[in-house]
């Protein structure tokens, strides 16, 4: 049943109803982002294993197999487990509701299921690391024919567990996207125009989209190399010889499942980036003092970015061969890409510019953000063109800009966010030292660690493989993946100090009081913090001005809620009033 | 009397259209919106499914379904008998939902079971095809073009298989509020039609001769 404003709130009384089988948009938020902050974790730890056979070939007793299943896990953990998660069931389900001015999600129920979908597709991905053979060791695109071949890692049951854990997180995403989308199509509050909207929320409603719209594509591909596994169908599989034994495969396209794969691969680029961007957003308006340069235009960045998403696939698939002139079209539409994702960026820096700005944790990590988010685009573009990537796409040059582009600058928009609104989610301040500390670690540790791969990339070392004991590689590369493993493990297990911040400062961080940051939208205005069941207790908010008044000429305060009537702030400095009065 | 205030950066100011946007200014419900958005994850699942069934279909291992003599669907007259079940099952739904907005509720339960039954027959219909494709030799890994008959058929039977229990919850609800939830059997209906439009084109599709096969293909740039 669909909230209303008049409909009775059903407040859960007991424990389970509260925090377990929850259908309130907070406590699914909280239970979406600890799952996946909890599997992400794991996947740190099989990067930090991946690491230790680069670095230190050999020394560390771990087997070819063992490292595709790290590779394998790694990425696909962190792709879709942990960034696609955290950012549309965390901050998506979080944020939502209370930036639109809304109850809770207009399905609270099938709410919960996502979250419990989720949990499930979870608990299967992990549950692949305890059976014979262990997980899939096929790398994250899961190409066809290796992956389901004997001699890849885990082609017995890990990739069935993989394919069919993949599919169960395809529908928990649907059931929360269609939420998603709906409420805030539906459930806005008085006066919540759509270009009223937070940036965070546009950013997370066109991801949304683009995951509804991108994700069958994923669930067809899993499916139908099921069938390929455990029917003997030849979707993908081509006639072949395996292990000295021809199989019962013929006549598939291994190159069909790519189409289909980047079909969805690439719009889950931008899945993960666009919340991203709305965060960074409206962290730097929030702590630059500033409205956020080109509201419309940043809107419609957005909206290009997700649109023009789905006709760069193929650039994945330059090194697969294709027809000239397809490979052409992609590289077009793949450089026309950058045009609003460079608006964005000259809009972010020039929020900044002669802002009041203050270097507040969330708003290091912003300014981070931009830093790396520039670097790993401007690589970017090289890849982009055909003839440039097919000497780099098999290097390291290739790891380091999605690094750069994918996960670390979400990484960072993850952890600015959680900064920021931990005062609203918990009541209580996250402690700044140790969050300024985090910032700085992680920054200049992650630029430690995948600056030096782009080099490596023009060295020629090789991505993927196992062993690196070739003449071509230089003992300069050597010695470099050395210390880009220490890099790694130091910045990894610096996270520590993150999540201790997490939990000392929910039960020990100063109070943080409902606006600790002066900010303007509608989630800062809740009349408690955290809010209560039902968010805005007996009437809903009515919005009166965008999210974006921020040091207003001649408003008593340099801020101004959404929720301010304009006839309550005289505004606009003496010769606006005056030219208003005529 | 009190002029608008302006302010600098405020792109968006109140101008008189009283307060925009909100829910109270549409009329539509949320749950046909949510449903709406379905139907379109649901549409992007079986276009896939067809990109991917002209793209396969252009490599030489591929047989056409509807070649003769032998083809498996060589003679469809057992699939228009399914079909013209869940074109029956759709009409009954209808007739229910009609029947519903009229509450005319003894007359909307029995066009609902009715829409039930026959897309239960519907499927048992599937489900029997496949048998007997089976037992002629035509079994899912006999041929790509037979794989794809049998995924497609599984995937949209396995939707309205999803459908028959929103119906199931549809019916319990309507039987005790009648007044409150009618707006489900609406829904029911809708996505009912929306999976026989799905059907037929899939239909189309796999029943198509070689011909049409290889101009769709062209038109995608298979070919």
């Amino acid at each position: 049943m669909p909230y209303a404003d008049d409909a009775p709130l059903h407040e859960p009384r007991s424990f389970v109803t509260k925090y377990i089988w929850s259908q309130d948009h907070k406590v699914i938020a909280i239970q979406y982002t600890v799952t996946a902050m909890a599997i992400g974790l794991v996947a740190l730890v099989l990067s930090h294993l991946m690491r230790l056979q680069i670095g230190f070939p050999g020394r560390f007793d771990i087997s070819a197999g063992e490292y595709y299943q790290y590779v394998t896990m790694h990425g696909m953990i962190m792709v879709i487990y942990l960034l696609t998660a955290i950012f549309l069931g965390g901050f998506g389900n979080y944020l939502i509701p209370l930036m639109v001015g809304a109850r809770d999600m207009v399905f609270p129920y099938v709410n919960m299921l996502s979250y419990w979908a989720y949990l499930l597709a979870v608990l299967v991905l992990v549950a692949s690391f305890f059976v014979p053979g262990g997980p899939t060791g096929a790398g994250w695109t899961l190409y066809p024919p290796q992956a389901i071949l004997p001699g890849t890692p885990g082609t017995d049951w890990g990739i069935v567990l993989m394919l069919v854990s993949l599919a169960i997180f395809i529908v928990a995403a649907t059931m929360g996207g269609l939420n998603y989308v709906t409420t805030v199509l539906q459930a806005r509050c008085r006066g919540m125009t759509l270009l009223r909207m937070p940036l965070t929320v546009w950013g997370i409603f066109t991801a949304t989209i683009l995951a509804l719209l991108a994700f069958p594509a994923l669930f067809v591909s899993a499916v139908m190399m099921l069938f390929d596994k455990l029917l003997g169908t030849s979707f993908f599989m081509p006639a072949i010889v395996s292990m000295g034994r021809q199989l019962e495969h013929s006549g598939g396209s291994p190159i069909l499942f790519q189409h289909l794969f980047w079909f969805f691969g690439h719009p889950e680029v931008y899945i993960v980036a666009l919340p991203a961007f709305g965060i960074i957003s409206d962290l730097i308006a929030t702590h630059a003092r500033k409205n956020i340069f080109g509201y419309r235009m940043m809107v419609w960045a957005i909206v290009a970015i997700g649109g023009l998403s789905f006709v760069v696939w193929a650039h994945h698939m330059y090194i697969s061969g294709m027809n000239p002139y397809f490979g052409f079209f992609f590289a077009t539409t793949t450089l026309i890409i950058a045009i609003p994702t460079a608006i964005k960026v000259y809009n972010w820096v020039l929020t900044l510019w002669r802002g009041d700005i203050h270097l507040t944790t969330p708003m290091l990590f912003a300014i981070g953000f931009i830093s790396t988010f520039v670097i790993g685009g401007l690589t970017g573009l090289f890849l982009g063109n055909v003839s440039v990537d097919i000497p780099l796409s098999d290097t390291y040059f290739v790891v380091a800009h999605f690094h750069m582009v994918m996960g670390v600058s979400p990484i960072l928009a993850v952890f600015g966010g959680i900064y920021h609104w931990f005062p609203k989610v918990t009541g209580r301040m996250m402690d700044e030292r140790l969050g300024k500390l985090h910032f700085w670690v992680t920054f200049i540790g992650t630029y430690a660690i995948y600056f030096p791969m782009h080099y490596l990339g023009f060295l020629g070392m090789p991505r993927r493989y196992y062993e690196s004991n070739y003449d071509f590689i230089p003992q300069s590369a050597h010695d470099l993946n050395a210390f880009i493993t220490i890099a790694a493990l130091a910045v990894g297990a610096f996270q520590i100090v993150f999540l201790y911040n997490l939990v000392w400062s929910t039960f020990r961080g100063k109070p943080a009081g409902a606006n600790p940051w002066r900010a303007t939208s509608l989630e800062w205005q809740t009349p408690d913090t955290p809010p209560v069941h039902g968010n805005w207790g007996a009437r809903l908010p009515v919005v009166h001005r965008w999210a974006y008044d921020y040091s207003v000429p001649g408003a008593p305060e340099d801020f101004i809620p959404q929720t301010v009537p304009h006839e309550e702030v005289a505004v606009g400095g003496e010769h606006l009033r005056a030219e208003a009065a005529t | 009397m009190k002029a608008p205030v302006t302010s600098l950066g405020t792109a968006f100011v109140d101008d008189g259209r009283a307060l925009p946007g909100g829910h109270a200014a549409l009329d539509r419900s949320p749950a046909k919106v949510f449903l709406a958005f379905f139907l379109v994850v649901v549409t992007m699942l079986f276009v896939l499914l067809t990109i991917a069934f002209l793209g396969r279909s252009q490599l030489p291992d591929w047989r056409s379904l509807t070649a003769a003599p032998g083809g498996p669907l060589a003679d469809a007259s057992r699939l228009w008998f399914n079909t013209a079940l869940l074109v029956a099952s759709s009409i009954a739904l209808q007739w229910g939902r009609v029947a519903a907005r009229r509450g005319a509720d003894a007359a909307m339960r029995k066009g609902l079971a009715a829409g039930a039954l026959l897309a239960i027959a519907f499927i048992a219909g599937q489900l029997w095809l496949w048998n007997d494709l089976a037992a002629r030799g035509h079994a899912v890994a006999s041929n790509p073009a037979a794989s794809f008959f049998y995924l497609i058929t599984a995937l949209h039977g396995a939707h309205l298989a999803g459908g028959l229990v929103a119906l199931a919850v549809a019916f319990a609800r309507v039987v005790r509020t009648p007044a409150r939830s009618r707006a489900g059997v609406d829904l029911v209906a809708t996505y009912w039609h929306f999976l026989l439009l799905v059907w037929l084109a899939m239909f189309a599709l796999l029943a198509s001769p070689p011909s049409t096969i290889e101009f769709l293909a062209a038109l995608c740039g298979f070919r």
